[in-house]
């Protein structure tokens, strides 16, 4: 137990440290995956495929191998980002983007098609449909299977501790390094900040679920 | 290519196709366990009568999957001590085992209800009831959400590039620092490729279990049971897939959106 007193400082660090890189590759991947969304439900053929490309790979690539390629590779194709938290912040957000972009695109489907049809009947654009007929409604059913990308993405997070970024997993690594005989406190002890992320957001999930039950 | 540092091509791609095994090895040793442990605790948790039981398989799953599985894989080989190849298969099976009792249950619980009380009312009890009647139907509608955990057990191993297993990422790091960054592009090109093709057979094998399912009639041996009243002749395979489709694709869409 000693432990924790001794090193909460650097414990509540990397706890900071997963929660700020969660939320900041979160927001990002949002931003991202919307527009991936869009072009993949857009009119536009190239588009289509190129969102389709995209989501495809990254879906079946590991998130350790987006890493590898930021740290390791992309140097030698000259783009070079400082080690740390913005690699993280990148290869998170492109990773988990493909994600949001696959729950946004179930929300929409969800819509009936009528509805697509009758705004473009009436003479909306395909910008107009999707802003103001679509995606009001795709956002409810989208909700819950977007809660579940962040817990993974939360989840995730960990994959940092590889890539030169002290997170809590890093954190873990160390401390269990440096005092062997308290290993299993200490995962205890890093698992219970984790579950205080990922719990909440798994209660959050389960009651929109019930309320999108009811409103169908 | 000619040969840095005296070694042939044929040893590079030698030294991949070992990492590529190392990482197929720790999959196909940890899919099997975790998807029986799965299906222990998801029968365990529908089946025991016992509160305690039914309730500690239910903490233990939450716990689980709110876990990252570097942090399971950590757990093993520094506090356990156990070597890395064991570590990587610890941190895969109990976390997708957690995830597949959860899918499991969430496909038990979109069974009618008829099922169970059919069960229970011919006299068996509730564990066998889940056993012989339940169980097989829910295997069979969560289908394709088993099988694209696959993909991502499969993707997971790569973890264990960070608890220094040596898997294929690992490989492609090692022939990087040896050989120097002018053949990072093609080894990760290589590495890329290798897990595309995979996972991308895996999910293409997922999809088409799932459009079997859904065409109904033909996929006979696959085809979600018949709902509602019992079925006059048993042979009557012309049963109502759509009573069933509903809650599986809402299901699936949240399972399949878990990175």
């Amino acid at each position: 137990m000693q432990v924790f007193i001794d090193e909460f400082g650097f414990i509540w660090g990397g706890f900071l440290a997963t929660l700020s890189l969660a939320a900041a590759s979160g927001a990002l991947s949002f931003v991202w995956g919307t527009i991936l969304a869009t072009m993949r439900v857009s009119p536009v053929g190239p588009l289509r495929s190129v969102g389709t490309v995209y989501v495809e790979i990254v879906r079946n690539t590991p998130l350790t191998l987006m890493f590898f390629f930021w740290v390791f590779v992309a140097p030698s194709l000259g783009i070079v980002l400082d080690l740390g938290f913005r690699t993280a912040v990148v290869a998170l957000t492109l990773y988990t983007s493909a994600f949001v972009c696959e729950a946004l695109r179930s929300g929409v489907n969800s819509v009936g098609l009528g509805q697509a049809e009758a705004a473009r009947s009436i003479g909306l654009t395909f910008g107009q449909t999707l802003t103001q007929v679509v995606l009001p409604q795709a956002w409810r059913t989208a909700i819950p299977p977007l809660i579940s990308v962040l817990i993974a993405l939360t989840k995730n997070t960990s994959v940092a501790a590889g890539f030169a970024f002290t997170e809590l997993v890093a954190v873990q690594l160390r401390l269990m390094t440096r005092y062997p005989t308290d290993a299993l406190f200490v995962f205890f002890g890093v698992a219970l900040l984790y579950l205080v992320i990922t719990i909440p957001l798994g209660l959050i999930a389960g009651q929109v679920e019930r309320r999108v039950a009811f409103a169908r | 290519m000619g040969s840095p540092k005296g070694q042939t091509a044929g040893d590079v791609w030698g030294s991949l196709g070992k990492g590529l095994l190392a990482t197929l090895h720790a999959a196909a040793v940890a899919a099997p366990l975790a998807f029986a442990l799965g299906g222990a605790v998801a029968i365990l948790r529908r089946g025991a009568r016992l509160r305690l039981l039914t309730g500690s398989a239910a903490v233990t799953t939450e716990l689980a999957r709110g876990l990252p599985v570097l942090m399971l894989m950590a757990l093993a080989k520094f506090a356990f001590g156990w070597d890395v190849f064991w570590s990587v298969v610890f941190g895969l099976v109990v976390y997708n085992a957690a995830v597949v009792a959860e899918v499991l249950r969430a496909g038990l619980a979109a069974l009618p209800r008829g099922q169970r009380e059919a069960g229970l009312s011919i006299g068996l009890s509730t564990m066998r009831t889940t056993l012989l009647i339940e169980l097989p139907q829910a295997v069979r509608i969560m289908l394709p959400a088993l099988v694209s955990q696959v993909v991502v057990l499969l993707k997971d191993t790569s973890l264990g590039y960070i608890v220094a297993y040596p898997e294929l990422l690992r490989v492609i790091k090692t022939n990087r620092d040896y050989f120097g960054d002018t053949y990072v592009i093609p080894l990760f090109f290589v590495g890329a490729s290798v897990y595309i093709l995979i996972n991308l057979t895996v999910s293409r094998l997922a999809t088409y279990v799932e459009r079997r399912l859904r065409e109904g009639g033909k996929g006979r041996g696959l085809m979600p049971p018949r709902s509602g009243p019992p079925a006059r002749s048993r042979s009557r395979v012309s049963a109502d897939p759509r009573a069933m489709r509903v809650p599986t694709r809402e299901i699936r869409c949240s399972a399949a959106a878990v990175p």
